[in-house]
């Protein structure tokens, strides 16, 4: 029986390297349902990653793809939707990968609202090396590089997104896999940049260094017992948020795009000259 | 709409005749970040681009102006950056990467003098940065070393020539000294400037392999959108793209592995360029490039005038490094005189091109660049 995504996977290249019970294939997967839901050209779309476990993932979709530079995939997809506005450009990213060393890119990419849409697979730690402590890693928490406890605090994603400008940003975990997909096609159809944060389950390095297992569904049941809507968390109070994890969209917003820009600026010089 | 610049004669700033050129190559994407002395590439291109339909863009740093002329000419552009010293120093993992995905474009460097911030004087500076800066040693770069406005503008056509032929970063390797001075420059007519543009696949996306090529060849590149699907990975690649673990295992990569450096040494001759005067009868030859170029010229005339057999042997293709060219040339001197604005570069290259320590001798200067007089005292001490 074929691979009912073989026209989106390269099934040929399977199986695939992840761990048992990575979240990777789950994002790839939904990535790869709002690609076919939304019945895109699929040679019209583009899938970037950096450096990471995450970015072994983009070797296995079958589009026009890069495995990029650490941190740098957002340039990379400046410069290809600059150049050719008409191609879909999605960016899935880790959370060392995307804010840790890739961060100014990020906030710069959301401030210029670059029509693109970045999928962050937040696993809370640098994974690919071995579980060391990541810009995400929860106060407190054990890592390969916190021996004694993460005396840091982590970013807010969304919120740092939507204070730099992106047009939609939501966060989702493995745990809500309808909510994600829809996200991921709302943020492909949003004119503009579009941040989808999904915090997903490692069970290789999160899992038994932060939670004591290295189950995954152990790990994903956590996910979800620790969730806490978006709608709900506005009503509580700030202690009954610590250590939540607050899903739902954050930012839907219209904000003048920069290919759109470019594009009348070019079309404005052509009537003049 | 076509915006070139028309034929014509123009007195025109280096790093304009820079930008000038890229546009005549077909440039339509530049990516860049404010750097002195590079800074009035970034600032006409700013104004060019979207006359000629196509895209500037002032990226937050030179980590991300380099990325994203790789992305602009995956998506099928010519594309180009500008930086000077500091900047080249953060674009060189991109550089490498760009050599690994066999991505063309031009990344021009206005050196100035290092190490760090060192300052805005130019200086012949990053001849081997150019070369080893990016990690690694399995690969081949192409840099050019422009002396005059006029050359700002044709070397730069011929950067992108290459770079489309070879499916390399080629380095415009200019200084302060160049990028700055004012001076003539012709523009000819579209016609009569020669354009490369890479080639495209032949074969139905199903058959084509993106790495698969002759020892002496870039293979085709297709473009984004065009349904080719091609995968990039700075990671060690077979010929299909995907990334491999283990060269022994995976013969076929350690083949693109070395197409790396042999489609760029096969292909020496047709690639490397010098100027060369008054060789046959010299007994003292000075070797220069770039600036310094200008100076030694003078400096042989001079001689020349004087009645001192010197010669004159300007590089103008500075990487790859045709050693055996350069013994050639050199065989009948006495004296090969190497003339560079930095602690010595070149020279080292000229004196594992001759093998002879006595024979060549340095002449170096910190910065700026040299007088003729510099060059003539020294062509008339080593008599």
């Amino acid at each position: 029986m074929a691979h009912p995504l073989s026209n989106i996977i390269r099934t040929e290249r399977l199986p695939h390297e992840f761990c048992p019970g990575c979240a990777i294939g789950q994002i790839y997967h939904y990535a790869a349902k709002a690609v076919e839901e939304l019945g895109l050209d699929l040679n019209k779309v583009v899938f970037l990653s950096g450096i990471g476990c995450n970015s072994r993932g983009v070797g296995y979709v079958r589009f026009d793809s890069a495995t990029t530079l650490h941190g740098r995939t957002l340039p990379f997809a400046t410069g290809i939707k600059l150049a050719n506005p008409n191609l879909t450009v999605i960016v899935v990213t880790g959370d060392g990968d995307g804010v840790g060393i890739g961060g100014n890119h990020l906030i710069h990419a959301a401030r210029r609202n670059l029509d693109t849409t970045v999928i962050l697979y937040n696993n809370g730690v640098y994974a690919s090396t071995g579980g060391q402590v990541a810009p995400t890693t929860r106060y407190g928490a054990y890592s390969s590089t916190t021996p004694y406890g993460n005396l840091e605090q982590p970013f807010d994603l969304c919120d740092l997104m939507t204070a730099a400008g992106a047009a939609y940003v939501a966060r989702w975990t493995t745990a809500h896999v309808r909510s994600a997909i829809d996200s991921i096609k709302k943020g492909i159809q949003k004119k503009g940049f579009a941040f989808i944060e999904i915090v997903g389950q490692c069970p290789t390095y999160f899992g038994r260094y932060v939670l004591g297992t290295a189950d995954p569904v152990r790990c994903l049941k956590w996910l979800r017992e620790n969730t806490i809507r978006r709608e709900v968390a506005e009503k509580v109070r700030a202690e009954e948020l610590d250590g939540k994890i607050v899903i739902g969209e954050f930012t839907d917003r219209e904000r003048p795009e920069l290919t759109d820009r470019y594009e009348k600026l070019r079309q404005e010089l052509g009537k003049i000259k | 709409m076509d915006k070139r610049f028309p034929p014509s004669t123009n007195f025109m700033l280096g790093n304009h005749a820079c930008v000038e050129g890229a546009l005549a190559a077909g440039c339509r994407f530049f990516a860049g970040y404010p750097i002195t002395p590079a800074t009035e590439i970034a600032e006409r291109m700013a104004k060019r681009m979207p006359e000629v339909g196509g895209v500037f863009i002032q990226m937050e740093d030179e980590l991300a102006s380099v990325c994203a002329i790789i992305g602009a000419s995956w998506a099928g552009l010519k594309a180009m950056t500008a930086t000077s010293g500091p900047g080249f120093s953060l674009m060189q993992e991109g550089i490498g990467y760009a050599v690994a995905t066999e991505t063309p474009c031009v990344i021009v460097n206005v050196q100035r003098i290092g190490p760090s911030t060192g300052s805005i004087f130019g200086q012949q500076a990053d001849i081997m940065q150019a070369r080893w800066g990016t990690h690694g040693n399995c690969h081949e770069i192409i840099a050019l070393a422009p002396s005059s406005v006029q050359e700002m503008f044709d070397l730069t056509v011929d950067a992108f020539n290459l770079s489309e032929e070879y499916r390399v970063p080629v380095i415009l390797l200019t200084e302060a000294s160049v990028s700055h001075l004012s001076e003539s420059l012709a523009i000819q007519g579209t016609e009569e400037i020669k354009i490369v543009n890479r080639r495209k696949p032949t074969v139905p996306p199903e058959s084509f392999l993106p790495w698969d090529a002759a020892e002496n060849e870039a293979p085709p590149m297709a473009t984004f959108g065009d349904g080719y699907r091609v995968y990039y990975t700075g990671h060690l690649h077979t010929g299909e793209g995907y990334p491999v673990l283990s060269l022994p295992k995976y013969p076929l990569a350690e083949k693109a592995l070395k197409r790396l450096s042999s489609k760029i040494r096969l292909n020496i001759d047709k690639i490397t360029r010098v100027e060369t005067r008054y060789l046959h009868d010299a007994v003292t030859i000075v070797v220069s490039y770039g600036s310094s170029a200008r100076a030694a010229l003078r400096a042989v005339l001079e001689g020349k005038n004087a009645g001192i057999k010197v010669g004159y042997l300007r590089l103008i293709t500075v990487w790859p490094f045709d050693h055996a060219k350069i013994r050639e040339l050199c065989a009948s001197a006495d004296k090969v005189i190497v003339a560079e604005v930095n602690n010595g570069q070149i020279f080292h290259e000229i004196e594992r091109s001759i093998g002879s320590s006595e024979k060549v001798v340095p002449l170096l200067k910190l910065a700026d660049t040299h007088t003729p007089s510099e060059i003539l005292a020294k062509i008339e001490e080593e008599m």
